[in-house]
């Protein structure tokens, strides 16, 4: 175990719906932060609107946290009923301290064969004890004691997050909280404060996304809600207002990735959001966008699938649709953020690379790291911004579509005098006119894979770490498990290896990945899905090391450091 | 645009030279002629103008056109319009298609962009058939009409537009002809002008899969009664009259769509500061 794995500290809150173990949660990594922690929380909910069984799952460290633990430290139950189903996503061992209410009717079975330690709390009893007390904040103020937080960081988060409703609401949650602190510190003494900071932040990957969409440029966007997407689009329903902009509320995902091209034709640089049924609905428009080539973005965060699948569970098993799903020979972008955090940096980019190529990108984010909600140091602005290639004097021969040496043709926005075209799905000529001649279609089908495949995408295309001969390649969400999992690896795994963490999915990069697996021995792909969706593309595209491994198993349980810290162990001593 | 340099444009100004797919006779020559007419009357620069289309014959207009022009997918061309005009607010935003491409496929999007009300004229060219695919029924064919598709009729009542539209909250209905293009340029002129969104059915016919539908001429005659500023009224009227009452039927005033972008807008809001803890 190195220092990272060594020092966080896991707790899972759950109850019924209704009764706030998430706000909870989310108060307890607040307070956290206030004392220098970094932390990350997930949201786990059964399959009910309302009143159903809801867990938050909160871990807390002193270096920054992008996944889970295997195990918990802490189960506290604030009530039992119909747990199960929450209860698989929370492993806990004979170490373990589950807490319970004496009022409940005893720990479920599962949890009392685990041999952890069961402790009582009279969190109903206590809650009572103060006028509006919530048994949530008793919870709350009781794991951030057996955390070793403060009580006045504790406060301050409520005072934070309540104040507006009022001082009697802020009162009641701070004394329940201060009850239930005082019942965690009198049985082991309080843990050492960390350093305070004033400046870390509380973002989610989907708010993330929304972040680095406005930084990029972003000022219109299309919205069909669906799980887990949607708070990427109610995030940036009033910011994209404040900045001039607007969101549009659309019938269908036909229409709201319509409404974004229409609107980028117009000149705004534009985004929509969604996940697995509604890509498919979107693919349609952007083979559209393709050929008629207007920049567009798609965030597709992405769930358990097909078809309406496990919506509230990630997977990343919509590799294949995103790369391969458009007909026609179709040249677009596909790429991906790696964490919660680097949800902003990627979509920025992304934003970019869709200005610059007059093309779509399709942004692959996932369930885990787009509603993981972490603390972390601020993140720094990036000069991407959006810029397209535009014909501002336009001369009598223009041409939209003109063959040109890097694919991308200056686009007149609509206002531009002389510049009238037709945007088409229909093939056409460099003119802009339909067209069905062999030789246009080649030569349009050239422009716009050379515009793609020529592009420069720098350093971005990967981020690698470690130089040795066996290379672990991932992308997306389980890059925070892969990059945990080979801490905590000993040195002598650890030198071994180097990951390759693929932010550009597509295009693929035969010459940048030849450099970065030169001398690389054995590879192993990793990745969560039911069938190896980026190893069998890899196989398409690259040339591989002659032994190739994988480890891939689909959703709805993300991957847990520990599980992928004991295959890479095994495999290197094969 | 100076009144004077308006006065310039002719309606030849707005075409684009390239020679239609359309089969000889076709009405929806005249809906081109019409629609230029209508344009140069209201003296609107060609590039302020962006004619958005989805698939099918009539959808084929915007390369005809001088103007900014989007020829999409089949039946999508209502969303295209709309997020162009949410996006830019000083372009005169015109959707046109057929029936096949805007009350089947394209059908949900029709009832939302009433509802919408984003201030889009929508051209409609009716000829009751797919004649790009060369002789299927569409929403709006009678019901016993033989086809190959549809051996003896689709034996389904035909789908009426207008209703469809005063029902979903337009804010401008009129039916034209393509046979008069003197009319359906006064209409179109109306219905550019009136705030909202617009939408006119034009009886297009189809000479080629309809030969039937050169009678129309003969069948067509202005509405009995002026426009009514009453939804209910409106939709009453076209419910019971024969289907060939040409003329503006309808004209409302409800709010337009409040979403719109202002390119010149700066942002000051300091978006890292929500998520500080």
């Amino acid at each position: 175990m190195t220092d990272q794995a060594g020092k966080s500290f896991s707790v899972a809150l759950l109850g019924k719906g209704g009764v706030g173990v998430i706000t909870a949660g989310e108060l307890l990594l607040a307070a956290a932060a206030r004392c220098g922690r970094y932390g990350l929380m997930i949201r786990v909910v059964g399959p009910q609107i309302r009143g159903g069984e809801s867990a938050a799952l909160v871990r807390l460290g002193s270096e920054p946290i992008n996944c889970l633990d295997d195990r918990f430290d802490i189960l506290l139950g604030i009530d039992w009923k119909h747990s199960e189903q929450v209860l698989a996503d929370i492993s806990i061992d004979a170490d373990s301290i589950v807490v319970t209410d004496p009022a409940q009717d005893g720990v479920p079975g599962a949890i009392a064969a685990s041999g952890a330690h069961i402790r009582e709390l009279e969190l109903s009893s206590l809650a009572e004890t103060i006028n509006g007390g919530r048994v949530n904040m008793v919870a709350l103020g009781y794991v951030a004691g057996l955390a070793g937080i403060p009580q006045a960081a504790v406060t301050q988060s409520i005072e934070n997050k309540f104040g507006r409703k009022g001082r009697l609401s802020v009162d009641a949650s701070s004394k329940a909280a201060v009850l239930g602190h005082s019942e965690a510190t009198t049985s082991s003494p309080p843990a050492s404060l960390d350093e305070p900071q004033e400046n870390r932040w509380m973002i989610s990957g989907n708010h993330a996304t929304g972040l680095g969409a406005l930084r990029g440029g972003v000022r219109f966007a299309a919205a069909y809600p669906i799980t887990p997407a949607t708070e990427i689009l109610e995030w940036l329903a009033p910011r994209l207002k404040d900045a001039g902009g607007a969101l549009s509320q659309a019938e269908d995902e036909l229409a709201s990735i319509n409404m974004a091209i229409g609107a980028s034709f117009g000149g705004v640089p534009s985004i929509t959001a969604t996940s697995g049924p509604g890509l498919s609905l979107m693919i349609e428009g952007l083979g559209l966008a393709v050929c008629a080539e207007v920049p567009v973005v798609v965030v597709n965060v992405m769930r358990a699938g097909p078809s309406t699948g496990i919506p509230t569970k990630a997977e990343q098993s919509d590799f294949n649709a995103a790369i391969y799903g458009l007909h026609g020979d179709a040249p677009h972008i596909v790429v991906a953020p790696n964490s919660v955090t680097d949800c902003v940096y990627t979509t920025q980019w992304a934003v970019h690379l869709a200005e610059a190529t007059q093309a779509p990108v399709i942004v692959l984010s996932d369930q885990f790291i787009g509603q993981a909600i972490v603390v972390t140091d601020p993140i720094p602005a990036i000069s991407f911004f959006a810029k397209r290639k535009l014909a501002e004097n336009v001369s009598e021969d223009f041409e939209r579509y003109a063959i040109t040496a890097d694919g991308i043709s200056p686009m007149p926005l609509p206002g531009t005098p002389g510049g009238q075209y037709t945007a088409d799905g229909l093939e056409h000529n460099a003119k802009g006119a339909p067209s069905g001649a062999a030789a246009d279609h080649n030569a349009q089908l050239d422009k716009r894979a050379r515009k793609i495949s020529d592009f420069d995408y720098g350093q971005h295309w990967a981020d690698i770490d470690g130089d040795g001969e066996l290379a672990i390649l991932t992308w997306g969400s389980t890059t925070c498990m892969v990059r945990e999992a080979i801490q905590r690896l000993p040195d002598e795994i650890s030198d071994k290896l180097k990951l390759i963490s693929l932010r550009l999915l597509l295009p693929a990069k035969p010459i940048e990945m030849a450099a970065a697996l030169d001398g690389v021995e054995r590879l192993m792909v990793i990745e969560q899905n039911h069938t190896g969706q980026l190893y069998r593309y890899l196989r398409a595209w690259y040339d591989l090391p002659p032994i190739v491994d994988t480890m891939h198993r689909p959703g709805p349980s993300v991957f847990r450091p520990g599980e992928i810290a004991a295959r890479i162990s095994e495999w290197c001593d094969e | 645009m100076s009144a004077l340099a308006a006065c310039k444009l002719k309606a030849s100004d707005y075409k684009s030279g390239t020679r239609p797919v359309w089969c000889p006779g076709c009405g929806d020559y005249h809906v081109l002629l019409s629609l230029t007419k209508s344009v140069a009357e209201l003296g609107l620069p060609p590039e302020q103008i962006a004619v958005v289309a989805g698939i099918g014959c009539s959808s084929r207009i915007p390369a005809y056109l001088n103007c900014y022009g989007f020829h999409g997918v089949h039946g999508r061309a209502l969303p295209l319009a709309t997020g162009l005009k949410v996006a830019r607010p000083d372009l005169t935003v015109i959707c046109a298609g057929g029936d096949g491409d805007g009350f089947s496929i394209g059908g949900n999007h029709l009832l939302h962009a009433c509802r919408r009300n984003v201030d889009i004229t929508y051209v409609v060219m009716d000829n009751e058939i797919y004649g790009m695919t060369k002789g299927q029924p569409s929403p709006t064919t009678a019901q016993d009409w033989d086809s190959e598709l549809t051996p003896g009729g689709t034996g389904v009542s035909p789908f009426h537009p207008l209703v469809i539209a005063l029902a979903s909250g337009a804010n401008f209905v009129a039916r034209a002809f393509s046979g008069d293009p003197s009319g359906t340029t006064k209409i179109l002129v109306d219905a550019i002008s009136h705030p909202g969104f617009s939408f006119v059915q034009v009886l297009s016919p189809c000479v080629t899969y309809r030969p039937d539908q050169r009678e129309w001429k003969t069948m067509v005659h202005p509405p009995p009664v002026a426009f009514t500023t009453d939804a209910a009224q409106a939709a009453r009227r076209v419910m019971t009259d024969d289907g060939f009452n040409i003329g503006v039927l309808y004209k409302g005033s409800r709010d337009r769509y409040g979403q719109t972008v202002d390119c010149n807008a700066r942002y000051e809001r300091d978006l890292d500061e929500e998520f500080l803890v």
